[in-house]
C-alpha cells in the first residue's frame, strides 16, 4: 500500500535498492497509521539557537573569500495553499567547489577550502522568503556503484511549525548532466516531483559583476500559522 | 491544497559539521535535578551500529538532536513530560515523539518513546493501542538504565525493529 504521505508528496519510497544504503536501513514491516491530527503538533521554538546576521552568507565565515562560483539562492517557504511559513528555521550544508565536505567523514581526494565551511541557517522573513549566499558545489563521486557521482546539490533542513513539517531534502541545480544518473533524486518516483527539488537561474536575483541568482520554492507539509508581529 | 510538498531526501553521510548546535542533545541543563538521561543505539538490519543517523525528540516545549557517534549511540536530556491531550479528547500517556534522518533513509522516520513507570497511562494510550503485537508495541517503551537513566534503542530493520508510524 503506498501510504498518504508518500502519496501527496511523492516522497521517496524508503526501500530503493539502486541507492544501496537503503537495503539495511529501510522499515520493512508497514507503518502505523495514526489520525492524522496527532501529529498537527506544534513544533520546536528555537529560543535557544543563535542565528547570527551572517549566518546566511557562508563566504563571510572565513579571513579570505572561498574559491568558487559565487552564487545567490533565495526562495520562499510556503504551506500546500501557498501561505508563507513566516519564521522558520532553514539550515543548508554543502560540498566546497571542489566536491568535497568540511566533515571528516569525507575521504574524496579534492581539496578543502581553508575558507569555507559550507554550514548556514537562517529564518524566513514574514514573506516566508529564506536568502543564502555560497558558491555552488562541486559535484563528487561516491561508492554506491561503479563511477558514481552525485550532481551538486545543497542540503536543506526545515522545521516549519508542526511535527510533521519537519524536512530535511536536497536541492539540485537546473541542467546538471549527473541528474538523470543520481539514484538518490531518482528515487523519486513522480518525474515532477524530481523537478521540484532542481532550482531556476534567475536573473532577478543574480547580482550583476558579483554572483549568480537561483530561486527555489519549498512547500512544506501542515498548515502555516497566522505570521505574528514580535 | 495548490501546492505539492517539496519531496524529502536523505540527509546524507557528511551533516556532522553543520547541523548540531552547541548543547541540542540537552533540553535542559544536565545538570537540572529532574533532568533524565535517555541513551541509545541506532542499528541496522544487520544489528550493525548507524554512525550517521540523526535522532530527534520532541516534546510539548522543548526540542534535542543529536548525531550518533561511531557506536551509532546518541543521548539527550530531557524533562520527562506529562500526559497530553489527544485530538479526539483522550489522554495520551507521557511520550516523546521521535524522528530519525539517516544515509539510507531516503525520509524520516518517526516513532514514540514510552516511559516505563507509566504502566496504567500507557495501557490506556490511544497510540500504542494501535500496534496490536505486544512485542513491537515494546519497542516503544524506553528500559530503566538507573537513577534518571533512560535506555531506548531504535531498530531500523529486524526481529526488534522499531514500530514506525505514518505522517
Amino acid at each position: 500500500m503506498i501510504e498518504r504521505r508518500q502519496e501527496e508528496t511523492s516522497d521517496p519510497p524508503y526501500l530503493y535498492p539502486d541507492y544501496r544504503s537503503t537495503v539495511l536501513r529501510a522499515p520493512t514491516r508497514p507503518l502505523v497509521q495514526i489520525p492524522r491530527d496527532f501529529h498537527e503538533i506544534p513544533g520546536p521554538v528555537f529560543g535557544r539557537v543563535p542565528v547570527g546576521e551572517l549566518d546566511h552568507d557562508l563566504t563571510r565565515q572565513h579571513d579570505g573569500q572561498p574559491l568558487g562560483e559565487r552564487i545567490i539562492l533565495t526562495g520562499r517557504v510556503m504551506d500546500g495553499d501557498g501561505r508563507p511559513v513566516a519564521k522558520t528555521l532553514v539550515e543548508i550544508w554543502q560540498a566546497n567547489a571542489a566536491g568535497r565536505y568540511a566533515d571528516p567523514a569525507d575521504r574524496h581526494a579534492a581539496p578543502l577550502d581553508p575558507n569555507f565551511t559550507g554550514a548556514g541557517r537562517c529564518l524566513t522573513n514574514s514573506d516566508g522568503r529564506y536568502r543564502f549566499v555560497t558558491v555552488k558545489p562541486g559535484a563528487y563521486p561516491w561508492r554506491n556503484h561503479h563511477n558514481a557521482w552525485r550532481p551538486a546539490h545543497i542540503h536543506f533542513s526545515l522545521f516549519g511549525h508542526e511535527f510533521s513539517s519537519r524536512l530535511i531534502t536536497q536541492m539540485y541545480f537546473p541542467g546538471d548532466p549527473l541528474i538523470p544518473h543520481d539514484p538518490i533524486l531518482q528515487s523519486i518516483p513522480d518525474p515532477r516531483g524530481r523537478e521540484r527539488l532542481v532550482a531556476s537561474f534567475d536573473f532577478d536575483t543574480t547580482e550583476p559583476e558579483w554572483a549568480l541568482g537561483y530561486r527555489w520554492d519549498i512547500v512544506i507539509r501542515g498548515r502555516a500559522a497566522t505570521p505574528t508581529e514580535g | 491544497m495548490t501546492h505539492s510538498p517539496t519531496p524529502s531526501q536523505t540527509v546524507g553521510p557528511f551533516f556532522g559539521f553543520a547541523l548540531p548546535f552547541a548543547a541540542d542533545a540537552d533540553a535542559v541543563d544536565p545538570g537540572a535535578p529532574a533532568g533524565l538521561r535517555i541513551e541509545g543505539q541506532v542499528l541496522d538490519g544487520a544489528g550493525d551500529p548507524v554512525p550517521d543517523a540523526l535522532v530527534e525528540a520532541w516534546q510539548a516545549d522543548a526540542f534535542a538532536r543529536c548525531r550518533t557517534d561511531g557506536e551509532g549511540a546518541f543521548h539527550f536530556v530531557m524533562l520527562k513530560p506529562g500526559p497530553v491531550a489527544a485530538p479526539d479528547g483522550r489522554t495520551q500517556a507521557p511520550h516523546l515523539n521521535v524522528t530519525v534522518f539517516a544515509r539510507g533513509l531516503l525520509r524520516q522516520l518517526v516513532t514514540r518513546l514510552y516511559f516505563p513507570d507509566e504502566a496504567a497511562a500507557n495501557a490506556d494510550d490511544p497510540v500504542l493501542n494501535l500496534v496490536g503485537d505486544p512485542e513491537a508495541r515494546s519497542t516503544l517503551l524506553a528500559a530503566n538504565d538507573g537513577v534518571g537513566k533512560l535506555r531506548y534503542d531504535i531498530h531500523l530493520q529486524g526481529d526488534r525493529e522499531t514500530v514506525f508510524f505514518a505522517i
